[in-house]
């Protein structure tokens, strides 16, 4: 049965992007070459190239406009696709918040890159960590057959007629975009069927008396990209607050539902535990490092020590409500952020998961390892080390300090 | 080409842009849209720049545009352009929207054209993608209270280019918009003023029969920027065509062509008057006029200068 | 704006919902023009230059819509045979 459903090809995750997004129905393709994305703008571009997909690819001159090629395009019905990295995404900034602003589905592949100065092309997720406010869902993969997966049910998600809202999915830079990797890849009608073809939701306009597509079609005369003050603004900005939190749900609807196609799931979708039921210790992390701490982990549940993995998949929305369920009662947490927050205690992950944990009738003691930074390895020494250390935590020594950098000399 | 047009018949044509829109009065930025979308079939999406333009029309819960139109930021509108553009072709491969060809216009200031949307716009004709790019030229950022930007003329006052003791008003001239995008190679050029409105729409009319990037240089005077009674705004514009400081004119196919008002100017240089009719009538260069007639020198100078280029161009060609 | 005005579902992409025709921008004027029709020659300039779009052309008679008209004189000054007056709002 399982061998029915498609094949395997050696792709790297810059690849196994292209190839999803290749099966995806995709309309309009706009992108800026930048390392490490590039992979994945240079096969579509050959995808383009050969006839092999009915997409428009448009070669812009900036991220700024590879974006905003993909707005007016999803604005017009399409559905888009665009990747970047690291300086790429911050150029884009302004209008990551414009695109969840306008409701508009684009997905988008961001290869973390650590950001300049220094310049660096190495992997740390300062890039898309700092875009956690502008609304857009974000989803952290594993490997490449997660990355392949993810960015299928991206298009799923993002276009679902509650949300209508874009998906990022972050890859780590060369640890996942570069490595070669078995990848299991669905048939190219299985994928098709899945995604289907982009269906823009209705609004209600007056003036016209009826429902009609949020879409400009050339003919219907409906107003996009509007200004609202104090009057409506807030509430407009409450609607997407909403509408983020209904994503969590569908989250778990698409990943189940893909599940069914193609026998393979990440935890719940949102969430991704591995030894956590009944943990003294658990370390919270996302993205590829947490195969690492995966090894590290399995190699002491083998020495009898109860010690946990929670892998978040998501970000935005911060699955807190699961987090909190599959944590409460453990005692000891360390969380593992490939990020920097000059200037606050600890970082974006650190911050929220404790902040998440602070209703607990008994809080656990959290401590945040910062690891990675511009690509620095995260060897299993190291987390052998963190997890010995949360070990003591638990044994009740306090910790010196609860938010430590590793790997880091000075 | 330049077939007749029934004026009668224009205004009875569907609205496209509403009244009850919050331009201040007297703006030309409103008499610029209803000319070239008069002149334009449906379908058809407006895409427009950050700016007064979009502001004045789209304030929660109304719009003013009966057409569909988008506004996605200050600098990004041909690139914006662009991805209608191609969500049409692809939306047409797979058999979406028929084969009926949709008119993509851009409308965006001289701010979101000149400086800041300058990069989106080079590389939306560079791409060649199929759009009309109008530019409606109020010569300042004037949606954000009349600042100077590359579009502002030499000596203009404007409340980043004041008269300093030191620097008495903008000390630069005018970037060459329009020439820029000719050196583009973009499939049609031209200047225009709502004044000469039989020239701008003609104008139109042969940029929708190109196909490629083309692009509109429109003059758009604002009583409130430039400072002159608000019921001038079409005089000024003639004021303009008539001094050189805005000769009118269209480049396609590789030749350039006067027109209109400046193509009798050409053939009867008689009529040209000096900068200083264009200038004396706006409050924005009333040091100008008030001094030593310095900066009027000097823009009489660079007026004629770009006159004499542009006769040199327009005649070559002919020759 | 009053409570009544309020548009309590908002749409979910955020597009306007009403047209600015329910914005009557006439209350600007300060001056209105009077179009003297024995005078008036129907050559429609005054349509082609008015910002507001307040020139109306019904077939036969030029009339301006005060509902809109904020009052800016541009008619007055272009009407080729001076058929327009520009009278102060009381």
């Amino acid at each position: 049965m399982r061998a029915l459903l498609g094949s395997v090809k050696a792709l790297n995750g810059a690849e196994a992007v292209a190839y999803a997004v290749k099966q995806s129905n995709v309309d309009v393709i706009s992108a800026y070459p930048i390392t490490p994305q590039t992979i994945i703008v240079e096969r579509l571009s050959e995808f383009v190239a050969n006839g092999e997909i009915h997409a428009e690819y448009v070669n812009v001159e900036s991220e700024h406009s590879a974006l905003s090629t993909c707005m007016g395009a999803a604005a017009a019905g399409a559905r888009t696709f665009t990747a970047t990295s690291s300086q790429g995404l911050a150029l884009m900034w302004e209008l990551l918040y414009v695109t969840s602003g306008l409701r508009l589905p684009v997905v988008m592949a961001v290869v973390n890159r650590a950001l300049s100065a220094p310049i660096n092309i190495h992997c740390d997720h300062s890039d898309s960590i700092g875009a956690r406010d502008s609304g857009w869902i974000q989803f952290y993969v594993e490997n490449s057959q997660e990355a392949y997966d993810t960015v299928i049910q991206a298009f799923k998600i993002a276009e679902h007629s509650d949300i209508q809202l874009p998906v990022m999915v972050n890859l780590d830079g060369f640890h996942i975009s570069h490595t070669l990797e078995n990848v299991n890849i669905l048939p190219d009608q299985v994928v098709s069927d899945f995604v289907g073809f982009r269906k823009p939701a209705n609004v209600r306009v007056e003036y016209l008396g009826r429902e009609v597509p949020a879409v400009l079609d050339g003919v219907t005369p409906i107003s996009l990209g509007i200004i609202a003050l104090s009057d409506y603004y807030y509430e407009f900005k409450m609607m997407l607050v909403d509408a983020i939190d209904k994503v969590k749900s569908v989250i778990k609807e698409v990943h189940n539902d893909y599940l069914k196609v193609s026998w393979r799931g990440y935890g719940d979708g949102l969430i991704d535990p591995y030894g956590v039921d009944g943990a003294d210790i658990v370390l919270v992390i996302m993205g590829s490092a947490a195969g690492t701490v995966k090894y590290v982990v399995k190699k002491l549940l083998e020495s009898g020590l109860r010690v946990g993995v929670l892998r978040l998949r998501t970000f935005r929305p911060f699955p807190y409500e699961e987090v909190v369920k599959v944590l409460s009662g453990v005692k000891v947490i360390g969380v593992m952020d490939r990020a920097t927050s000059p200037g606050a205690y600890g970082a974006p992950l650190f911050n929220e998961l404790r902040s998440a944990l602070y209703d607990l009738d008994s809080r656990p003691t959290v401590v945040n390892f910062i690891y990675g930074i511009g690509g620095r390895d995260l060897e299993p020494l190291t987390v052998k080390r963190i997890c010995e250390k949360l070990l003591e935590f638990g044994r009740g020594v306090k910790p010196a300090s609860y938010v430590e950098y590793v790997g880091v000399r000075r | 080409m330049s077939s007749s047009i029934n004026i009668k018949e224009l205004a009875r044509s569907k609205l496209k842009l509403l009244p009850g829109h919050r331009h201040c009065p007297g703006c030309a930025a409103p008499i610029i849209v209803k000319l070239v979308l008069a002149t334009i079939d449906e379908p058809v999406v407006v895409v427009n720049a950050t700016g007064c333009l979009q502001v004045a029309t789209t304030i929660f819960p109304y719009t003013s545009w009966n057409v569909p139109w988008i506004h996605n930021a200050f600098e990004n509108a041909a690139a914006t352009a662009s991805g209608v553009e191609a969500a049409f072709k692809a939306l047409r491969k797979r058999g979406v929207v028929g084969d009926v060809g949709v008119n993509v216009i851009v409308f965006g200031g001289d701010g979101g054209t000149y400086d800041i949307g300058f990069q989106s716009l080079s590389g939306m004709v560079e791409r060649g993608h199929n759009i009309l790019y109008v530019l409606y030229d109020n010569e300042a950022y004037m949606n954000t209270g009349i600042q100077r930007s590359g579009g502002t003329p030499y000596g203009a006052l404007t409340t980043t280019s004041p008269y300093g003791t030191v620097i008495p008003g903008k000390p630069q001239h005018k970037k060459p918009i329009a020439d820029i995008m000719v050196a583009h190679r973009a499939a049609y050029v031209a200047t225009a003023t709502p004044a000469h409105w039989v020239d701008l729409i003609n104008k139109v009319r042969r940029a929708l029969s190109t196909i490629g990037p083309k692009f509109l240089h429109v003059l758009s005077p604002c009583p409130r920027g430039w400072r002159f009674d608000e019921s001038m705004s079409i005089e000024i514009c003639r004021l303009a065509v008539d001094t050189c400081y805005f000769p009118l004119w269209e480049y396609g196919g590789g030749v350039w062509r006067l027109t209109s008002r400046s193509l009798e100017i050409a053939r009867n240089p008689a009529l040209k008057k000096p900068v200083e009719e264009f200038v004396k009538v706006q409050e924005r260069f009333r040091h100008a006029v008030s001094d030593d007639q310095r900066i009027i020198k000097e823009l009489q100078a660079y007026v004629d200068a770009m006159w004499e280029d542009l006769l040199n161009r327009c005649a070559v060609r002919h020759s | 704006m009053s409570e009544s005005d309020y548009i309590k579902e908002l749409p979910l992409v955020p597009t306007t919902v009403r047209q600015s025709t329910e914005v009557k921008t006439g209350s600007w004027r300060g001056r209105r023009p009077v179009i003297n029709s024995s005078r008036c020659v129907r050559c429609l300039i005054c349509w082609v230059y008015c910002p507001e779009s307040s020139i109306v052309w019904d077939g036969e008679c030029v009339r301006v819509d005060y509902d809109f008209c904020k009052g800016c004189g541009i008619c007055y000054r272009e009407c080729p045979v001076k058929a327009v007056e520009m009278v102060p709002e009381g």
